[in-house]
């Protein structure tokens, strides 16, 4: 018997979930809250991170850390560039993900998503090059070869900008990667659902599992924990907007002497400069003598 | 030459030998090893390599919850792996703990296929020589033909070389006239300066074999550790006149990694180990995987886990 | 009678598609000369023909170079970095996407062995490509001030020993820079050249960016010697790059200019080498690539008091070389490029021979068609004899002592090539030492011939000037 098609056709709608080691589970606590579009209509219920979900992304970054710093260069280049191909892949959906969220007209979402794509890309040719700009040979007095080379500081804390839901996010995440540390990200707390989007892209991509993190939910909640963890290597506080929160984050990120970056941007279709990517690298200096 | 009844050398005279040896550069050593891994091996090579492979297999079982039973079973697919087709060669020896080598000698009788057991306070080798003798003089007299000892890892990094190497002439002598395997437990030893090193000091402690591993680690046999052994077998025959055979073990379960085993062998140490006598593989589901390509081969089909017998 | 025989592993040829004849890329189309004249590449294993290609007459040059100029003004020099690098990018991926087939092909036209274009040459082709392309729109970092410029055409000529890594490392960085590019590959090995014409199609890359005119040394004459010619690229011997130099220093002293010529490498042992690691970096040094490198480990430096047992491990490993058909998979030593290059190889083997030093290669069986030379050891050399002193670019290795580093050092420089250089110890401070020391551009310490698109390459002295690879590698397409 043929099918009747004459009522509107029911969509199937997608759960936005945490993306922690490489799965995507819902947050220990059970808690969830609503993303509302740009005009206040429902749009999903995000999960809402506990304290115990950041501790887990936590470990999966600090296990993740030793083979994606230990990955040659070009490889983690060639990883974040197949991540490029498949958000260019996805475009249609991302520029209708930024259009409900942050309600703006579909030129500027289509832009957006562009230089978004682009600006990925742009972070993926430095992998192999970095070493490149910031090494250098030293030339020390006596019969001594001596070297400095950039390495990546570790598990970097990042609490993503709160306006600019994906080129913003894109933008504070990739440069921690690039280098090899790994990252647990906390979404835009108003438009979060285009990083869960991107998680997906992370997953079906090449990136290791627990290499970047993301996490949904409450900054004034979640960050704190971050800021304080004493296995997180960096934070980066320049997405939140409560001054006296962030200056409070600082001050605990010294517990175990965090790098802290406070790089708020404007615009984020400018392209950036080297600063965040050099913000979570560290230097080491190597001497060796020459002689027969 | 043919047996060695003591090293010659020990303390310091034994250190100097050993840490003079030629180094291993490790990038090239694993990027040696890798080429050939990369050699592609089919048709009647390919044939030859797969029968040879289980003609070489010390078919294995060292759990806590061996009894007679799963021996007999072992045994039986030792001298018969594949019930429908005779042609299958038979493995070199079946491996088992001391005290159950009494149950693999009985079934074994007559069969070709020899007994071999570990000894010496294995997998640890973390006992006294006194029980470590009697452990190896018990298996001996249950019929076994091979032992595999291991050597006592901690007094070796601890830079003690003339406590293994007598440990080894002590096992060697207690032993006799099985042949003797030495376990250096190269995962252990971490260093390819290590393996070369461990395996000079086995030869020259009388080993008739060196052996990669216990195979109860996680990382056991390897190809480049593997090399470097070959290496050492073919440059102390070529000093000392003495043919000494490898065994890797721990890890191998496709045909496809003992087939390169093989080529390594062949284009390491020669052709002169490309025999049961001078090399064996330590494993255990390999050789239904073994009898899978086999049958591949000649049927042209794959072939799946109902058509090999557990044992 | 060996026991384990390996049987032929043939990598199959089907996965080709060569066509019977092919045109020049110009402008984005594949076009005849506009004289009409052809030649053939063969097969040098097999001598067997496998294509017609067109020659390119100063007439089509001349087409090429307009089309890269106009491209260039209208365009590529005004694209934003960003989009250029997506057009290499693409580039990069269609050439792993296609790799096995590139590897074949460049197998069967160059003679080397299957096994090192599909884990080495087309590999390394890629990664070039990946490389570059991500320096395309972060220019203002490398060095060369807040907003370099590129030259303009870029006109490159390139050899027959690692066709399409010398095309990678030739067009990549130039394009890159915002230049555009008219190239000529070898006459014995156009194939892999007109395969990436076709890939910069499928890349749909702008027409006239690209351009490759195929013929032999009155084609490169013509591209090195054209007028409109900002940036002249030449790889190839030392003979010709001294031809080109005089030319560019007359007549068109406003065109830079970059070479890469050839070298007579020392390859030093040291006795407390990793022996057996020496012994493959030596193999490696002199018979990869059947010797055709410019900066092949041709002179083996051994110290004396370990020679007896280098050579001894060195004649054992030789036995375990297999030389044959390019095509199967455990070949390790191919066909000689061209029947040219064989007379050479022989030529200087005899005179090695008459000049006194003793000749020795393992059993070796040779096809009866194509062009073949067994690896071959000359033990007793000395730096008077020419076969230390002359480039041979084939697998004949001269093997000399020494007794001390500075003696080592002494020896390895006294040459007027300075590519590369190899050293062979277990002492850190020993390597640097030598290095500091040996005048090559490239030093390699416990390996040798490894190479890497983060990694600047280029010689010293008469092995050429400029440095392809790495940051550096971008000094020679910008205007800095």
């Amino acid at each position: 018997m043929p099918e009747t098609r004459t009522a509107a056709r029911i969509a199937v709608r997608k759960t936005y979930k945490l993306y922690i080691g490489g799965g995507f589970p819902r947050s220990e606590s059970g808690r969830s809250y609503v993303v509302t579009d740009h005009k206040g209509r429902f749009l999903a219920n995000a999960a809402l991170a506990s304290r115990k979900d950041a501790r887990d992304a936590v470990l999966a970054a600090r296990k993740a850390f030793g083979g994606w710093s230990g990955a040659a260069a070009c490889n983690r280049g060639q990883v974040l560039y197949r991540v490029a191909e498949l958000l260019e892949a996805r475009r249609a959906q991302f520029v209708s993900e930024v259009r409900s969220a942050e309600g703006i007209p579909a030129r500027q979402a289509e832009a957006v998503v562009d230089a978004a794509v682009d600006r990925w890309v742009w972070y993926a040719g430095w992998a192999d090059k970095i070493a490149q700009v910031t090494g250098a040979a030293n030339p020390v007095a006596g019969p001594y070869f001596n070297f400095s080379m950039p390495e990546p500081t570790g598990v970097v804390a990042v609490l993503a900008p709160t306006q600019s839901s994906l080129l913003g996010f894109v933008s504070v995440v990739a440069p921690a990667i690039v280098s090899g540390n790994t990252v647990v990200a906390l979404a835009s707390e108003q438009f979060p659902l285009s990083a869960v989007t991107l998680s997906e892209v992370l997953a079906a991509s090449d990136v290791p599992a627990g290499v970047v993190n993301i996490l949904t939910g409450r900054v004034a909640e979640i960050s704190p924990w971050l800021a304080s963890h004493m296995d997180v290597n960096a934070i980066d506080v320049s997405g939140v907007c409560d001054a006296k929160l962030a200056d409070e984050l600082a001050v605990a990120a010294t517990g175990n002497v965090k790098r802290v970056v406070r790089l708020p941007v404007e615009d984020w279709t400018m392209t950036p400069g080297i600063d965040r990517m050099l913000a979570y690298l560290e230097t080491k200096t190597v001497w060796h003598p020459v002689g027969t | 030459m043919s047996t060695m009844t003591g090293p010659g050398l020990f303390g310091s005279d034994l250190r100097r030998f050993l840490h003079g040896l030629p180094g291993v550069d490790r990038v090239g050593a694993e990027a040696r090893a890798a080429m050939l891994a990369s050699r592609s091996i089919k048709a009647t090579a390919k044939q030859w390599a797969l029968d040879a492979a289980i003609s070489m297999i010390d078919l294995t079982t060292l759990e806590g919850q061996d009894t007679p039973g799963k021996i007999r079973a072992l045994c039986a697919k030792a001298t018969g792996p594949d019930p429908a087709d005779p042609t299958v060669p038979k493995v070199a020896a079946v491996c088992v703990y001391p005290d159950l080598a009494h149950v693999a000698a009985h079934e074994l009788q007559g069969s070709g296929v020899r007994v071999a057991s570990v000894a010496a306070a294995f997998p640890s080798g973390r006992a006294s020589l006194d029980v470590k003798l009697a452990d190896v003089e018990h298996a001996v007299s249950a019929g076994a033909d091979e032992v595999d000892m291991v050597i006592d890892r901690g007094a070796f990094l601890a830079g003690d070389y003339s406590l293994v190497s007598e440990e080894i002439t002590a096992v060697k002598q207690a032993c006799s006239p099985a042949h003797l395997k030495v376990i250096l437990e190269t995962a252990e030893l971490f260093t390819y300066d290590n393996v070369r090193r461990a395996s000079w000091l086995a030869m020259l402690a009388g080993a008739d074999f060196i052996k990669t591993s216990t195979g109860k680690l996680t990382s056991a046999a390897t190809l480049p550790i593997t090399m470097i052994m070959l290496e050492a077998v073919r440059d102390f025959r070529e000093t000392h006149g003495r043919q000494v055979g490898v065994k890797p073990a721990g890890g191998i379960r496709a045909a496809k990694d003992a087939v390169r085993y093989l080529v390594l062998v062949k284009e390491t140490a020669g052709e002169d180990w490309l025999d049961p006598r001078w090399f064996r593989i330590g494993a255990s589901s390999l050789l239904n995987d073994l009898l899978m390509q086999r049958t591949r081969m000649a049927t042209g089909r794959y072939s799946g886990f109902d058509y090999v017998t557990l044992d | 009678m060996p026991m384990f025989e390996y049987a032929p592993a043939p990598e199959s040829r089907s996965i080709l598609n060569i066509r019977e004849s092919y045109g020049l890329f110009i402008d984005g189309e594949f076009t005849a000369a506009a004289d009409g004249r052809v030649f053939k590449t063969i097969s040098p294993a097999t001598e067997e023909v496998l294509a017609e290609v067109a020659e390119a007459g100063s007439a089509d040059v001349d087409r090429a170079v307009r089309a890269a100029r106009r491209a260039y003004e209208s365009l590529w020099s005004v694209l934003p970095g960003r989009e250029r690098a997506k057009y290499l990018f693409r580039i990069a991926r269609l050439i792993q996407e296609k790799a096995r087939e590139l590897a074949v092909l460049e197998s069967l036209d160059n003679g080397k062995p299957i096994r090192e274009s599909r884990d080495v040459d087309i590999p390394l082709v890629a990664a070039h490509f990946f490389y570059y392309a991500g320096w395309a729109d972060k220019l203002e970092y490398a060095g060369y001030g807040p907003q370099p410029k590129p030259l303009g055409v870029a006109g490159q000529v390139i050899p027959w020993n690692f066709p399409m890594l010398m095309l990678a490392w030739k067009i990549a960085p130039a394009l890159a820079c915002g230049n555009t590019v008219v190239l000529k590959p070898a006459e014995t090995t156009p194939l892999t050249a007109l395969a990436f014409a076709e890939i910069c199609q499928q890349a749909d890359l702008p027409p006239g960016v690209v351009n490759i005119v195929t013929g032999a040394g009155e084609t490169g004459r013509a591209v090195a010697g054209h007028p409109d010619v900002d940036k002249v690229a030449f790889t190839g011997s030392t003979e010709v790059g001294k031809l080109i130099a005089r030319s560019v220093a007359v007549a068109a002293p406003k065109k830079k200019l970059t070479l890469e010529l050839g070298g007579k490498a020392a390859n030093i042992v040291f006795e407390d080498a990793p022996i057996d690691q020496a012994v493959e970096g030596i193999v490696n040094g002199i018979f990869f690539n059947q010797g055709h490198v410019c900066c092949a480990g041709s002179r083996l430096m051994v110290q004396e008091s370990a020679c007896d047992d280098v050579l001894a491990a060195l004649r054992r490993r030789l036995a375990t070389l297999r030389l044959g058909d390019p095509l199967d998979k455990n070949t390790d030593v191919g066909a000689i490029n061209s029947a040219a290059q064989l007379q050479k190889i022989r030529d200087l083997s005899e005179l090695g021979e008459a000049e006194g030093a003793q000749r020795w290669s393992p059993p070796c069986e040779l096809p009866a068609r194509g062009f073949w030379f067994p690896p071959t050891i000359f033990t007793g050399v000395s730096q008077a004899h020419r076969i230390a002193r002359e480039e041979i670019f084939g697998p004949v290795l001269s093997v000399l002592t020494f007794r001390t580093p500075a003696e080592a050092v002494e020896k390895a420089n006294n040459t007027p090539y300075g590519l590369s250089a190899g050293v062979w110890t277990d002492k850190g401070s020993l390597i640097l030492w030598m290095a500091s020391r040996l005048r090559a551009g490239v030093v390699w310490a416990n390996t040798f011939n490894r190479f890497d698109p983060a990694s600047p390459f280029g010689g010293y002295k008469e092995s050429g000037y400029g440095r392809e690879g790495g940051r550096h590698g971008l000094g020679a397409y910008l205007d800095a």
